[in-house]
């Protein structure tokens, strides 16, 4: 599928539940998307696109965190990001492990470098922390430092004791 | 009456491309069921790399993998190049390329010997490291180390490839040419390879797509699909050459694709040394504008992905790297369960994770007494055993 061809289609199912759409360069679209819409675009853009899921990344924005899923094409030259801004009083999206397989893992490190709870994930363990890793502390948020982990250890060993 | 054994494979090992560690859980001689954990060490590079200017985050992310050491600086420089907008001289797309692919020759003829001993074929493990150091060496020639180039720059490559050492480079490929033919001969023509390989770890090419795997591992399931094709980067769009698929899925298919795509490797670079053009190979960028960049390519296991996030000043706001076994290692689930154990071996190493050092780090522990009953150095002699039963009653004769 091209460019132009998913641009159109994406328009006429989407209307205006797209939030906006950014063209960074010939081969690179940014499409904001309000997160309770999320499953709906990914069905779209996986299984009737055929697109190919590449992984997600998560940005720490402060007062939001950002979460882009990034998805390519067959030779289309072409990498779509949707982004879902979540607000840092509920960040809550929907699991995608039911309709690709591939979000699992991804999802599982977010989950545990972030803070990001999401609702009907099969397996949420930890995946690449330790299984002692203090609860609630977040190690690539702004906000993370280490005396934190090393003080949240500390009173582990003492609640021990 | 069923008896269930627990297998933990790993987690360390120093040279371990991903520290990684397996349970596999057997009935009898059937896996049932497979657990893959990973992060056993970690290192923090998206972390350490927020705090690094962008000329230094090429070196550290060439340091995430010993073996495709060059695809995640390709991957990082087009990323901060998308960001910024930057342009790249002609001819150190070229190098790109060549580079690149130097690389996949390298890293194929170490998972073909790999895999050779595993199945017992010790001297295909042998053959192959043995061609696989006139690609080293070649690297040794026209970057000045046999792992870790260091050739990647934002806006372009640090060193030029000389004219005097381009008859060398295509002398070095002649060779590996004859090689690949040998290979080629000894492991597609071989009948008890085939009876060994073909049928097991089948992944299918539904679970490919679901499980969106990369490289060679979904290419032999049928997808067509490889970036250097489908968002051409550095010079691909301006030789000719093939993407491999294969249909069955097996182990076997793998390894055919790896064969392969040598044979493509091999032709790239011989095109991209003809109509290398001559001038600059550094556009000498100097500020990455805030905002975001994606940068990928094919790694010879796969896509590597990177994303920065620019807030205009040296260093990334964000950066994120996702390695191409993140995405294979999870078909496991697809592939092993069912399987006897002394496939199991072969199948995990199909998707080539750096199998090389696992293998110490195996250890068949008994559920119950928790006493260890076989060792990672036993798991490869059933399989070794396995090929040499099945070339006996096909061939009569004892596998040397």
């Amino acid at each position: 599928m091209t460019k132009d061809e998913l641009l159109k289609k994406t328009k006429e199912r989407f209307g205006d539940r797209i939030r906006n759409i950014f063209e960074k360069s010939y081969k690179r679209i940014y499409i904001d998307i309000d997160p309770k819409d999320l499953t709906d675009f990914v069905k779209f853009i996986f299984n009737e696109s055929e697109a190919r899921f590449n992984t997600a990344s998560c940005v720490d924005m402060l007062d939001s965190m950002e979460i882009l899923y990034h998805f390519s094409f067959a030779k289309a030259s072409l990498v779509v990001s949707l982004r879902a801004s979540l607000d840092k009083k509920s960040l809550v999206i929907e699991s995608l492990t039911s309709i690709m397989k591939g979000a699992e893992w991804i999802e599982r490190e977010i989950h545990e470098l972030f803070g990001v709870e999401f609702k009907n994930h099969p397996n949420m363990r930890k995946l690449l922390l330790p299984d002692d890793w203090p609860e609630g502390l977040y190690p690539l948020r702004r906000d993370y430092k280490e005396e934190d982990y090393e003080i949240r250890k500390a009173e582990k060993e003492e609640g021990k004791s | 009456m069923s008896h269930k054994v627990t297998i933990p494979i790993g987690p360390y090992h120093s040279l371990q491309e991903e520290p990684e560690f397996y349970q596999l859980t057997v009935d009898g001689e059937t896996v049932i069921d497979i657990d893959v954990r990973i992060g056993y060490v970690h290192r923090g590079i998206e972390k350490l790399a927020e705090s690094m200017s962008y000329h230094k985050i090429i070196f550290l992310v060439e340091r995430i993998c010993g073996i495709c050491s060059t695809s995640h600086p390709i991957a990082s420089v087009q990323a901060i190049e998308d960001a910024g907008g930057i342009e790249v001289p002609d001819r150190a797309l070229y190098i790109r390329t060549i580079v690149a692919e130097l690389e996949r020759l390298h890293s194929h003829m170490l998972w073909l010997g790999l895999a050779g001993h595993f199945l017992g074929y010790n001297t295909v493990w042998m053959w192959a490291w043995k061609y696989r150091e006139i690609v080293c060496d070649l690297f040794e020639a026209i970057t000045g180390s046999r792992q870790s180039y260091a050739m990647m720059k934002v806006g372009g490559v640090q060193r030029d490839i000389e004219d005097e050492y381009i008859p060398g480079l295509i002398k070095g490929m002649d060779d590996t040419l004859r090689a690949l033919d040998m290979f080629k001969g000894a492991v597609l023509d071989d009948p008890v390879l085939g009876a060994r390989l073909k049928g097991i770890g089948i992944l299918s090419k539904e679970d490919a797509l679901s499980y969106s795997a990369l490289g060679p591992t979904s290419r032999a399931s049928g997808v067509d699909k490889d970036v250097r094709r489908d968002d051409p980067y550095a010079a691909y769009d301006r030789v000719k050459w093939n993407v491999i698929t294969q249909k069955e899925g097996d182990v076997f298919a793998k390894a055919v694709i790896r064969i392969l795509e040598m044979y493509e490797s091999v032709s790239i670079i011989k095109q991209c040394v003809q109509k290398m053009p001559k001038g600059s190979i550094d556009s000498n960028p100097k500020e990455i504008p805030p905002g975001e960049g994606i940068g990928h390519a094919e790694a010879p296991r796969g896509e590597v992905f990177h994303y920065i996030r620019s807030d205009g000043t040296n260093s990334p706001a964000r950066y994120k790297v996702r390695a191409p076994t993140y995405m294979n290692f999870p078909t496991f689930k697809a592939t092993v369960i069912g399987e006897t154990i002394s496939d199991a071996t072969i199948i995990l190493a199909a998707i080539d994770p750096c199998y090389c050092c696992t293998e110490r780090k195996m250890t068949a522990v008994n559920q119950k007494t928790r006493k260890r009953s076989f060792t990672g150095d036993d798991m490869i002699k059933l399989s070794q055993e396995k090929t040499r039963r099945l070339y006996k009653r096909m061939t009569g004769k004892e596998l040397r």
